[in-house]
Protein backbone atom coordinates (compact mmCIF):
# COMPACT_ATOMS: atom_id res chain seq x y z
CA UNK A 1 0.00 0.00 0.00
CA UNK A 2 1.77 3.60 -0.98
CA UNK A 3 1.11 5.91 1.65
CA UNK A 4 -0.13 9.14 0.27
CA UNK A 5 -2.20 11.95 1.38
CA UNK A 6 -5.16 11.27 -0.72
CA UNK A 7 -5.14 7.43 1.13
CA UNK A 8 -5.27 9.45 4.31
CA UNK A 9 -8.41 11.43 3.02
CA UNK A 10 -10.10 8.00 1.80
CA UNK A 11 -9.32 6.53 4.84
CA UNK A 12 -11.73 9.05 6.55
CA UNK A 13 -14.27 8.23 4.98
CA UNK A 14 -14.19 4.42 6.55
CA UNK A 15 -13.08 5.00 10.14
CA UNK A 16 -9.35 4.49 9.03
CA UNK A 17 -9.75 0.72 8.66
CA UNK A 18 -8.07 0.23 5.25
CA UNK A 19 -4.55 0.10 6.59
CA UNK A 20 -2.34 -3.22 6.63
CA UNK A 21 0.39 -4.60 8.51
CA UNK A 22 3.48 -2.22 7.22
CA UNK A 23 5.19 -5.66 6.59
CA UNK A 24 5.23 -9.03 6.40
CA UNK A 25 5.84 -11.52 9.33
CA UNK A 26 6.83 -14.72 7.02
CA UNK A 27 8.36 -17.95 8.42
CA UNK A 28 11.90 -18.66 7.72
CA UNK A 29 12.82 -20.25 4.41
CA UNK A 30 15.77 -22.80 4.72
CA UNK A 31 17.87 -21.05 2.83
CA UNK A 32 18.90 -17.42 1.44
CA UNK A 33 21.06 -15.20 -1.03
CA UNK A 34 22.19 -13.22 1.78
CA UNK A 35 21.33 -12.72 5.83
CA UNK A 36 21.60 -9.62 7.65
CA UNK A 37 22.03 -10.39 11.13
CA UNK A 38 20.24 -6.82 13.36
CA UNK A 39 17.68 -5.38 12.24
CA UNK A 40 18.42 -1.94 13.66
CA UNK A 41 18.63 0.69 11.19
CA UNK A 42 22.01 -0.28 9.75
CA UNK A 43 20.86 -4.13 9.46
CA UNK A 44 16.99 -3.12 7.28
CA UNK A 45 18.94 0.34 5.58
CA UNK A 46 21.62 -2.86 4.65
CA UNK A 47 18.62 -4.79 3.04
CA UNK A 48 16.88 -2.09 1.60
CA UNK A 49 19.47 -0.90 -0.95
CA UNK A 50 21.11 -4.85 -1.43
CA UNK A 51 17.40 -5.17 -3.15
CA UNK A 52 17.05 -1.58 -4.43
CA UNK A 53 20.88 -1.13 -5.79
CA UNK A 54 21.84 -4.30 -6.71
CA UNK A 55 18.88 -6.58 -7.54
CA UNK A 56 19.11 -8.68 -4.46
CA UNK A 57 16.45 -9.92 -3.28
CA UNK A 58 16.42 -13.05 -2.11
CA UNK A 59 17.42 -11.59 1.74
CA UNK A 60 16.75 -12.39 5.10
CA UNK A 61 17.14 -9.66 8.33
CA UNK A 62 17.43 -12.00 11.80
CA UNK A 63 16.76 -9.76 14.65
CA UNK A 64 16.47 -11.19 17.71
CA UNK A 65 13.84 -9.13 19.32
CA UNK A 66 11.30 -6.84 17.69
CA UNK A 67 12.30 -4.48 15.12
CA UNK A 68 13.14 -0.53 16.64
CA UNK A 69 13.81 -2.67 20.02
CA UNK A 70 17.79 -1.41 19.51
CA UNK A 71 20.35 1.81 19.40
CA UNK A 72 18.13 2.76 16.10
CA UNK A 73 14.80 3.24 18.42
CA UNK A 74 17.03 4.64 21.73
CA UNK A 75 19.20 7.58 20.15
CA UNK A 76 18.73 11.66 20.21
CA UNK A 77 18.15 11.50 16.79
CA UNK A 78 20.79 13.49 15.54
CA UNK A 79 22.28 13.67 12.29
CA UNK A 80 25.03 16.13 10.85
CA UNK A 81 28.22 15.41 8.53
CA UNK A 82 30.51 18.20 10.04
CA UNK A 83 33.66 15.75 10.50
CA UNK A 84 37.26 16.76 10.20
CA UNK A 85 38.99 13.68 8.92
CA UNK A 86 38.63 13.30 5.07
CA UNK A 87 36.98 9.31 5.42
CA UNK A 88 34.39 10.77 7.73
CA UNK A 89 33.84 14.00 5.74
CA UNK A 90 32.77 12.09 2.54
CA UNK A 91 30.74 8.84 4.18
CA UNK A 92 28.74 11.21 6.55
CA UNK A 93 28.07 13.55 3.40
CA UNK A 94 26.58 11.18 1.48
CA UNK A 95 24.86 9.86 4.28
CA UNK A 96 23.17 13.47 4.94
CA UNK A 97 22.34 13.63 1.23
CA UNK A 98 20.50 10.31 1.39
CA UNK A 99 18.89 11.57 4.28
CA UNK A 100 17.38 14.61 2.13
CA UNK A 101 16.16 11.94 -0.26
CA UNK A 102 14.84 9.21 2.30
CA UNK A 103 11.65 9.95 2.74
CA UNK A 104 10.75 10.09 -1.05
CA UNK A 105 12.79 6.89 -1.76
CA UNK A 106 10.83 5.00 0.86
CA UNK A 107 7.70 6.63 0.42
CA UNK A 108 7.51 6.67 4.07
CA UNK A 109 7.41 10.15 6.52
CA UNK A 110 10.52 9.97 8.61
CA UNK A 111 10.09 13.42 9.95
CA UNK A 112 13.91 14.81 8.14
CA UNK A 113 13.98 18.32 10.14
CA UNK A 114 16.97 20.27 8.55
CA UNK A 115 16.82 22.43 11.28
CA UNK A 116 20.72 22.76 11.90
CA UNK A 117 23.31 21.41 14.62
CA UNK A 118 24.84 24.29 16.15
CA UNK A 119 28.42 23.75 18.28
CA UNK A 120 28.98 26.00 20.49
CA UNK A 121 32.57 27.62 21.14
CA UNK A 122 34.00 28.90 24.41
CA UNK A 123 37.81 29.79 24.20
CA UNK A 124 40.13 31.07 21.30
CA UNK A 125 41.06 27.89 20.82
CA UNK A 126 37.92 26.02 20.47
CA UNK A 127 37.54 28.72 17.97
CA UNK A 128 40.32 27.92 15.55
CA UNK A 129 39.64 24.23 15.74
CA UNK A 130 36.44 24.74 14.75
CA UNK A 131 37.07 26.93 11.99
CA UNK A 132 39.44 24.44 10.74
CA UNK A 133 36.94 21.70 10.99
CA UNK A 134 34.77 23.81 9.50
CA UNK A 135 37.11 24.74 6.34
CA UNK A 136 38.11 20.97 5.91
CA UNK A 137 34.11 20.81 5.54
CA UNK A 138 33.53 23.01 2.99
CA UNK A 139 36.76 21.89 0.97
CA UNK A 140 34.96 18.91 0.99
CA UNK A 141 31.53 20.30 -0.43
CA UNK A 142 30.04 20.42 2.98
CA UNK A 143 27.90 23.53 4.33
CA UNK A 144 29.76 25.38 7.53
CA UNK A 145 29.47 28.39 8.97
CA UNK A 146 31.48 30.17 12.09
CA UNK A 147 29.32 32.16 14.00
CA UNK A 148 29.91 34.79 15.97
CA UNK A 149 28.64 35.80 19.79
CA UNK A 150 26.20 38.11 18.42
CA UNK A 151 24.98 35.55 15.34
CA UNK A 152 25.05 32.95 18.00
CA UNK A 153 22.85 35.06 20.95
CA UNK A 154 20.03 36.03 17.62
CA UNK A 155 19.96 32.67 16.72
CA UNK A 156 19.13 30.67 19.99
CA UNK A 157 17.38 32.72 23.25
CA UNK A 158 18.16 31.43 26.13
CA UNK A 159 20.98 30.37 26.41
CA UNK A 160 23.92 31.40 28.98
CA UNK A 161 25.94 33.77 27.00
CA UNK A 162 27.83 35.56 29.68
CA UNK A 163 28.73 31.98 31.68
CA UNK A 164 31.45 32.97 34.19
CA UNK A 165 32.79 29.74 33.77
CA UNK A 166 32.30 29.27 30.02
CA UNK A 167 31.32 31.87 28.38
CA UNK A 168 29.79 31.29 24.50
CA UNK A 169 32.34 32.98 22.08
CA UNK A 170 30.01 31.39 19.29
CA UNK A 171 29.60 28.36 16.97
CA UNK A 172 30.35 26.14 14.32
CA UNK A 173 26.73 25.80 12.26
CA UNK A 174 25.97 23.33 9.92
CA UNK A 175 22.56 23.95 8.89
CA UNK A 176 22.07 20.70 6.75
CA UNK A 177 21.91 18.85 9.90
CA UNK A 178 19.21 18.28 12.30
CA UNK A 179 17.11 15.09 13.44
CA UNK A 180 15.00 12.43 12.23
CA UNK A 181 12.26 10.63 13.57
CA UNK A 182 14.12 7.34 15.07
CA UNK A 183 11.73 4.72 14.46
CA UNK A 184 10.25 5.87 11.54
CA UNK A 185 13.60 4.90 10.55
CA UNK A 186 13.21 1.34 11.17
CA UNK A 187 10.28 0.92 9.83
CA UNK A 188 10.44 2.82 6.76
CA UNK A 189 13.66 0.83 5.68
CA UNK A 190 11.65 -2.57 6.99
CA UNK A 191 8.56 -1.71 4.70
CA UNK A 192 10.64 -0.50 1.63
CA UNK A 193 12.68 -3.87 2.19
CA UNK A 194 9.62 -5.96 3.03
CA UNK A 195 8.38 -4.38 -0.43
CA UNK A 196 11.12 -5.70 -2.36
CA UNK A 197 11.19 -8.77 -1.36
CA UNK A 198 13.12 -9.15 1.62
CA UNK A 199 12.13 -11.30 4.50
CA UNK A 200 12.32 -10.04 7.94
CA UNK A 201 12.55 -12.17 10.98
CA UNK A 202 11.88 -10.81 14.66
CA UNK A 203 12.41 -12.90 17.45
CA UNK A 204 15.19 -14.75 15.30
CA UNK A 205 18.21 -14.31 17.71
CA UNK A 206 21.37 -15.94 15.61
CA UNK A 207 23.34 -18.02 18.20
CA UNK A 208 25.99 -19.87 15.77
CA UNK A 209 27.31 -19.21 12.64
CA UNK A 210 28.61 -22.07 10.39
CA UNK A 211 31.43 -21.78 9.26
CA UNK A 212 33.11 -24.80 6.19
CA UNK A 213 36.58 -24.73 4.83
CA UNK A 214 36.49 -20.84 5.54
CA UNK A 215 33.78 -19.74 4.33
CA UNK A 216 30.40 -18.88 5.66
CA UNK A 217 27.50 -21.12 4.87
CA UNK A 218 24.45 -20.16 7.19
CA UNK A 219 23.26 -19.76 10.82
CA UNK A 220 21.72 -21.15 13.94
CA UNK A 221 18.95 -19.46 14.76
CA UNK A 222 16.41 -19.57 17.39
CA UNK A 223 13.87 -20.38 14.83
CA UNK A 224 16.37 -23.01 13.59
CA UNK A 225 18.86 -23.20 10.93
CA UNK A 226 19.18 -20.54 8.07
CA UNK A 227 21.83 -21.69 5.13
CA UNK A 228 23.27 -19.06 3.15
CA UNK A 229 26.78 -18.12 1.22
CA UNK A 230 27.07 -14.34 2.25
CA UNK A 231 26.28 -12.99 5.89
CA UNK A 232 26.61 -9.54 6.99
CA UNK A 233 26.78 -8.79 10.69
CA UNK A 234 25.19 -5.42 11.92
CA UNK A 235 24.28 -5.81 15.79
CA UNK A 236 25.85 -2.43 16.86
CA UNK A 237 26.44 -3.06 21.49
CA UNK A 238 26.38 -6.77 20.80
CA UNK A 239 28.34 -7.01 17.75
CA UNK A 240 31.66 -8.84 20.10
CA UNK A 241 29.33 -11.12 20.59
CA UNK A 242 27.60 -11.80 17.52
CA UNK A 243 31.43 -12.20 15.84
CA UNK A 244 32.37 -14.12 18.54
CA UNK A 245 30.30 -16.64 16.88
CA UNK A 246 32.70 -16.51 14.23
CA UNK A 247 35.54 -17.04 16.48
CA UNK A 248 36.35 -13.17 15.77
CA UNK A 249 38.19 -10.68 18.29
CA UNK A 250 37.19 -7.16 17.45
CA UNK A 251 38.46 -3.70 18.37
CA UNK A 252 35.28 -3.15 20.01
CA UNK A 253 34.26 -2.64 24.10
CA UNK A 254 30.40 -2.12 24.86
CA UNK A 255 29.20 0.80 26.77
CA UNK A 256 25.91 2.35 27.67
CA UNK A 257 24.76 5.87 26.55
CA UNK A 258 21.78 7.33 28.20
CA UNK A 259 18.89 9.39 26.56
CA UNK A 260 16.59 11.82 27.96
CA UNK A 261 13.59 13.55 27.43
CA UNK A 262 11.63 16.66 29.31
CA UNK A 263 7.91 17.19 29.53
CA UNK A 264 6.87 18.78 26.53
CA UNK A 265 6.55 22.64 26.44
CA UNK A 266 5.72 25.44 24.18
CA UNK A 267 8.89 26.11 21.08
CA UNK A 268 11.86 27.33 23.18
CA UNK A 269 14.57 25.35 20.87
CA UNK A 270 14.20 25.33 17.17
CA UNK A 271 17.57 23.72 16.26
CA UNK A 272 20.10 21.58 17.76
CA UNK A 273 22.68 22.83 20.15
CA UNK A 274 25.78 20.93 21.63
CA UNK A 275 27.68 22.45 24.26
CA UNK A 276 31.69 22.82 23.65
CA UNK A 277 32.73 23.15 27.06
CA UNK A 278 31.04 19.47 28.71
CA UNK A 279 29.37 16.68 26.79
CA UNK A 280 25.68 17.64 26.20
CA UNK A 281 23.50 18.48 23.21
CA UNK A 282 19.92 18.93 22.61
CA UNK A 283 17.42 19.71 20.78
CA UNK A 284 13.07 20.05 21.11
CA UNK A 285 10.96 17.39 19.93
CA UNK A 286 7.84 18.35 17.73
CA UNK A 287 5.95 16.98 20.70
CA UNK A 288 7.69 19.73 22.64
CA UNK A 289 10.00 17.70 24.79
CA UNK A 290 13.17 18.69 24.99
CA UNK A 291 15.45 15.33 23.66
CA UNK A 292 18.93 15.47 25.36
CA UNK A 293 22.30 13.53 25.92
CA UNK A 294 25.81 13.96 27.62
CA UNK A 295 28.19 11.58 27.77
CA UNK A 296 28.55 7.29 27.90
CA UNK A 297 28.97 6.07 31.06
CA UNK A 298 32.61 5.19 31.01
CA UNK A 299 32.99 1.50 31.64
CA UNK A 300 31.95 -1.64 30.21
CA UNK A 301 28.23 -2.52 29.67
CA UNK A 302 25.76 -4.32 28.18
CA UNK A 303 23.04 -3.28 30.46
CA UNK A 304 20.50 -1.27 28.84
CA UNK A 305 20.33 1.55 31.93
CA UNK A 306 22.82 4.06 33.35
CA UNK A 307 24.16 4.91 36.22
CA UNK A 308 23.75 8.36 38.26
CA UNK A 309 26.56 10.00 38.38
CA UNK A 310 25.91 10.39 34.06
CA UNK A 311 22.63 11.62 34.83
CA UNK A 312 23.70 14.99 37.03
CA UNK A 313 26.28 15.17 35.16
CA UNK A 314 23.80 15.77 32.56
CA UNK A 315 21.55 17.70 34.04
CA UNK A 316 24.67 20.28 35.65
CA UNK A 317 25.36 20.88 31.37
CA UNK A 318 22.23 21.83 30.51
CA UNK A 319 21.41 24.36 33.32
CA UNK A 320 24.60 25.69 32.99
CA UNK A 321 24.00 26.13 29.20
CA UNK A 322 20.37 27.07 29.46
CA UNK A 323 19.20 28.27 33.02
CA UNK A 324 15.62 28.52 32.47
CA UNK A 325 15.81 24.75 31.52
CA UNK A 326 16.19 24.30 35.56
CA UNK A 327 12.37 24.18 36.07
CA UNK A 328 11.40 21.46 33.40
CA UNK A 329 10.99 18.28 34.45
CA UNK A 330 12.23 14.91 32.93
CA UNK A 331 9.94 12.57 32.11
CA UNK A 332 12.06 9.25 30.72
CA UNK A 333 15.18 8.20 30.96
CA UNK A 334 16.57 5.47 29.31
CA UNK A 335 20.15 3.97 27.66
CA UNK A 336 21.36 1.88 25.01
CA UNK A 337 24.94 -0.43 24.78
CA UNK A 338 26.60 0.75 21.99
CA UNK A 339 29.89 -0.58 20.04
CA UNK A 340 32.93 1.72 21.21
CA UNK A 341 35.79 1.06 18.61
CA UNK A 342 39.54 2.04 19.31
CA UNK A 343 39.12 4.94 17.37
CA UNK A 344 35.99 5.98 17.72
CA UNK A 345 35.26 5.23 13.67
CA UNK A 346 33.14 2.53 12.54
CA UNK A 347 34.45 -0.49 10.59
CA UNK A 348 32.02 -1.41 7.29
CA UNK A 349 33.87 -4.45 5.73
CA UNK A 350 34.96 -7.78 4.41
CA UNK A 351 36.82 -10.35 7.35
CA UNK A 352 39.04 -12.80 6.95
CA UNK A 353 36.16 -15.17 6.62
CA UNK A 354 35.44 -15.86 3.08
CA UNK A 355 31.83 -14.57 2.44
CA UNK A 356 30.88 -12.93 5.93
CA UNK A 357 31.26 -9.60 6.24
CA UNK A 358 30.83 -6.41 9.13
CA UNK A 359 29.74 -3.55 10.03
CA UNK A 360 30.07 -2.19 13.70
CA UNK A 361 31.80 0.21 15.95
CA UNK A 362 29.34 3.11 15.71
CA UNK A 363 30.28 4.45 18.78
CA UNK A 364 27.20 7.02 19.98
CA UNK A 365 26.86 8.71 16.76
CA UNK A 366 25.71 5.98 14.28
CA UNK A 367 22.37 6.79 13.79
CA UNK A 368 23.43 9.49 11.39
CA UNK A 369 25.04 6.88 9.43
CA UNK A 370 22.10 4.54 8.58
CA UNK A 371 21.68 5.49 5.25
CA UNK A 372 25.26 5.52 3.64
CA UNK A 373 26.09 2.72 6.31
CA UNK A 374 23.39 0.81 4.77
CA UNK A 375 24.07 1.83 1.35
CA UNK A 376 27.71 1.00 1.47
CA UNK A 377 27.55 -2.48 3.28
CA UNK A 378 25.14 -3.64 0.30
CA UNK A 379 27.19 -2.51 -1.94
CA UNK A 380 30.31 -4.36 -0.20
CA UNK A 381 28.23 -7.68 0.58
CA UNK A 382 26.69 -7.60 -3.19
CA UNK A 383 30.30 -6.92 -4.80
CA UNK A 384 32.17 -8.63 -2.43
CA UNK A 385 34.37 -5.38 -1.48
CA UNK A 386 34.08 -2.12 0.08
CA UNK A 387 33.31 0.99 -1.96
CA UNK A 388 35.71 4.18 -2.02
CA UNK A 389 33.03 5.67 0.80
CA UNK A 390 33.83 2.79 3.07
CA UNK A 391 37.20 1.67 2.00
CA UNK A 392 39.29 3.01 5.08
CA UNK A 393 36.98 1.78 7.50
CA UNK A 394 38.05 -1.79 7.44
CA UNK A 395 38.71 -4.28 10.32
CA UNK A 396 42.42 -4.44 9.69
CA UNK A 397 43.06 -0.46 10.06
CA UNK A 398 44.00 -1.24 13.62
CA UNK A 399 46.96 -3.80 12.72
CA UNK A 400 48.11 -1.49 10.29
CA UNK A 401 48.12 1.52 11.95
CA UNK A 402 45.78 3.44 9.45
CA UNK A 403 43.25 4.38 11.99
CA UNK A 404 40.77 7.11 11.86
CA UNK A 405 40.97 8.91 15.07
CA UNK A 406 38.56 11.91 14.87
CA UNK A 407 39.37 12.61 18.22
CA UNK A 408 42.88 11.98 18.80
CA UNK A 409 42.56 10.00 21.58
CA UNK A 410 43.79 6.72 20.95
CA UNK A 411 42.55 3.29 21.74
CA UNK A 412 40.83 3.86 24.18
CA UNK A 413 37.17 3.33 23.85
CA UNK A 414 35.57 5.25 26.35
CA UNK A 415 37.01 8.26 25.87
CA UNK A 416 35.96 8.32 21.94
CA UNK B 1 26.30 1.18 40.89
CA UNK B 2 28.81 1.70 43.75
CA UNK B 3 32.26 -0.16 44.33
CA UNK B 4 33.70 -2.51 47.32
CA UNK B 5 37.27 -0.41 47.31
CA UNK B 6 39.09 -2.72 49.75
CA UNK B 7 40.69 -0.10 51.81
CA UNK B 8 37.42 2.29 51.56
CA UNK B 9 34.80 0.35 51.69
CA UNK B 10 31.41 0.71 49.29
CA UNK B 11 31.81 4.21 47.34
CA UNK B 12 29.82 5.58 44.44
CA UNK B 13 31.00 4.96 41.23
CA UNK B 14 32.12 8.53 40.39
CA UNK B 15 35.18 8.91 43.24
CA UNK B 16 36.72 6.10 40.51
CA UNK B 17 38.08 6.30 36.80
CA UNK B 18 38.05 3.15 34.71
CA UNK B 19 41.01 2.36 32.96
CA UNK B 20 39.68 -1.07 31.25
CA UNK B 21 39.55 -5.05 31.11
CA UNK B 22 42.76 -6.16 33.25
CA UNK B 23 45.14 -8.96 32.82
CA UNK B 24 46.27 -7.75 29.65
CA UNK B 25 50.12 -8.04 29.15
CA UNK B 26 52.16 -5.89 27.38
CA UNK B 27 54.41 -7.44 24.93
CA UNK B 28 57.69 -7.57 24.81
CA UNK B 29 59.27 -4.23 22.27
CA UNK B 30 60.13 -6.31 19.90
CA UNK B 31 57.18 -8.82 19.75
CA UNK B 32 55.23 -9.33 16.33
CA UNK B 33 53.07 -6.86 14.94
CA UNK B 34 50.69 -9.64 16.10
CA UNK B 35 50.82 -9.64 19.91
CA UNK B 36 50.73 -6.19 19.67
CA UNK B 37 47.63 -5.24 17.99
CA UNK B 38 45.60 -8.51 20.38
CA UNK B 39 47.30 -6.35 23.18
CA UNK B 40 46.41 -2.94 21.75
CA UNK B 41 43.11 -3.38 20.60
CA UNK B 42 41.49 -7.08 20.32
CA UNK B 43 38.85 -7.30 22.96
CA UNK B 44 36.54 -10.47 24.20
CA UNK B 45 33.92 -7.93 25.60
CA UNK B 46 32.06 -10.60 26.75
CA UNK B 47 28.26 -10.17 28.24
CA UNK B 48 29.07 -12.02 31.86
CA UNK B 49 31.77 -11.63 34.51
CA UNK B 50 34.42 -8.77 33.68
CA UNK B 51 37.79 -8.59 35.65
CA UNK B 52 38.40 -4.34 35.26
CA UNK B 53 41.13 -1.87 36.54
CA UNK B 54 39.45 0.94 38.71
CA UNK B 55 41.64 3.80 39.83
CA UNK B 56 39.98 5.04 43.12
CA UNK B 57 41.17 8.59 42.51
CA UNK B 58 39.68 10.67 44.93
CA UNK B 59 39.78 8.37 47.71
CA UNK B 60 42.89 6.06 48.97
CA UNK B 61 44.35 6.67 45.40
CA UNK B 62 44.86 2.88 44.72
CA UNK B 63 44.44 0.60 41.71
CA UNK B 64 41.95 -1.89 42.13
CA UNK B 65 40.74 -5.17 40.16
CA UNK B 66 37.12 -5.24 40.43
CA UNK B 67 35.21 -8.68 38.83
CA UNK B 68 31.34 -7.45 37.85
CA UNK B 69 28.91 -8.37 35.54
CA UNK B 70 28.15 -6.05 33.08
CA UNK B 71 24.83 -7.29 31.95
CA UNK B 72 23.63 -6.02 35.91
CA UNK B 73 27.00 -4.57 37.62
CA UNK B 74 26.60 -7.07 40.48
CA UNK B 75 29.72 -6.67 41.81
CA UNK B 76 31.57 -10.34 42.51
CA UNK B 77 35.10 -9.31 43.80
CA UNK B 78 37.06 -6.39 44.62
CA UNK B 79 40.87 -6.29 45.37
CA UNK B 80 44.07 -4.02 45.47
CA UNK B 81 46.11 -4.40 42.05
CA UNK B 82 49.24 -4.74 43.32
CA UNK B 83 48.43 -8.26 45.28
CA UNK B 84 49.92 -10.75 43.27
CA UNK B 85 46.81 -13.08 43.02
CA UNK B 86 45.15 -9.66 40.91
CA UNK B 87 48.19 -9.25 38.36
CA UNK B 88 47.03 -12.80 36.84
C1 LIG C 1 21.12 7.02 24.04
C2 LIG C 1 21.71 7.03 22.66
C3 LIG C 1 21.74 8.23 21.94
C4 LIG C 1 22.28 8.27 20.66
N1 LIG C 1 22.22 9.44 19.95
C5 LIG C 1 22.64 9.48 18.66
C6 LIG C 1 22.49 10.67 17.88
O1 LIG C 1 21.94 11.67 18.34
N2 LIG C 1 22.95 10.68 16.61
C7 LIG C 1 23.55 9.58 16.07
O2 LIG C 1 23.98 9.64 14.93
N3 LIG C 1 23.68 8.41 16.77
C8 LIG C 1 23.23 8.34 18.05
N4 LIG C 1 23.35 7.16 18.77
C9 LIG C 1 24.01 5.99 18.16
C10 LIG C 1 23.08 5.18 17.26
O3 LIG C 1 21.83 5.02 17.85
C11 LIG C 1 23.70 3.81 16.96
O4 LIG C 1 25.06 3.95 16.57
C12 LIG C 1 22.99 3.07 15.83
O5 LIG C 1 21.59 3.07 16.04
C13 LIG C 1 23.49 1.64 15.72
O6 LIG C 1 23.02 0.97 14.57
P1 LIG C 1 21.62 0.16 14.51
O7 LIG C 1 20.52 1.13 14.37
O8 LIG C 1 21.75 -0.84 13.45
O9 LIG C 1 21.63 -0.51 15.96
P2 LIG C 1 20.49 -1.35 16.72
O10 LIG C 1 19.16 -0.72 16.55
O11 LIG C 1 20.99 -1.55 18.11
O12 LIG C 1 20.49 -2.70 15.91
C14 LIG C 1 21.24 -3.86 16.22
C15 LIG C 1 20.27 -4.99 16.34
O13 LIG C 1 20.96 -6.23 16.40
C16 LIG C 1 20.17 -7.10 17.16
N5 LIG C 1 20.98 -8.25 17.59
C17 LIG C 1 21.98 -8.27 18.50
N6 LIG C 1 22.45 -9.51 18.65
C18 LIG C 1 21.75 -10.30 17.80
C19 LIG C 1 21.79 -11.69 17.48
N7 LIG C 1 22.65 -12.55 18.09
N8 LIG C 1 20.91 -12.16 16.55
C20 LIG C 1 20.04 -11.32 15.95
N9 LIG C 1 19.96 -10.01 16.21
C21 LIG C 1 20.81 -9.49 17.12
C22 LIG C 1 19.68 -6.24 18.31
O14 LIG C 1 18.53 -6.78 18.94
C23 LIG C 1 19.40 -4.92 17.59
O15 LIG C 1 18.06 -4.76 17.23
C24 LIG C 1 22.83 7.09 20.07
C25 LIG C 1 22.81 5.89 20.81
C26 LIG C 1 22.24 5.85 22.08
C27 LIG C 1 22.20 4.55 22.83
ZN1 LIG D 1 39.78 3.43 48.16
Amino acid sequence: MRYSALALLRGALTGQRHWTPAWRDPEPKPAYDTLIVGGGGHGLATAYYLAKEHGITNVAVLEKSHIGSGNVGRNTTIIRSNYLLPANTHFYEKSLQLWEGLEQDINFNAMVSQRGVLNLYHSDAQRDAYARRGNAMRLAGVDAELLDAAAVRAMVPGLDMDNARFPVKGGLLQRRGGTVRHDAVAWGYARAADQRGVDILQNCEVTGIDIAQGRVVGVQTARGPIRARRIGLAAAGNSSRVAALAGLRLPIESHVLQAFVSEGVKPVLDTVVTFGAGHFYVSQSDKGGLVFGGDIDGFNSYAQRGSLPVVHDVMESAVALFPAFSRLRVLRQWGGVMDMSMDGSPIIGTTPIAGLFLNCGWCYGGFKATPASGWCFAHTIATGAPHPLNAAFTLDRFRTGAVIDEKGAGATPNLH
Amino acid sequence: MRLPCPCCGVRGNEEFTYLGPAGLVRPAPDATEDAWHAFMHERENLAGNHRELWWHGQGCRAWIVVTRDVRTHRIEHAELARDPEAAR
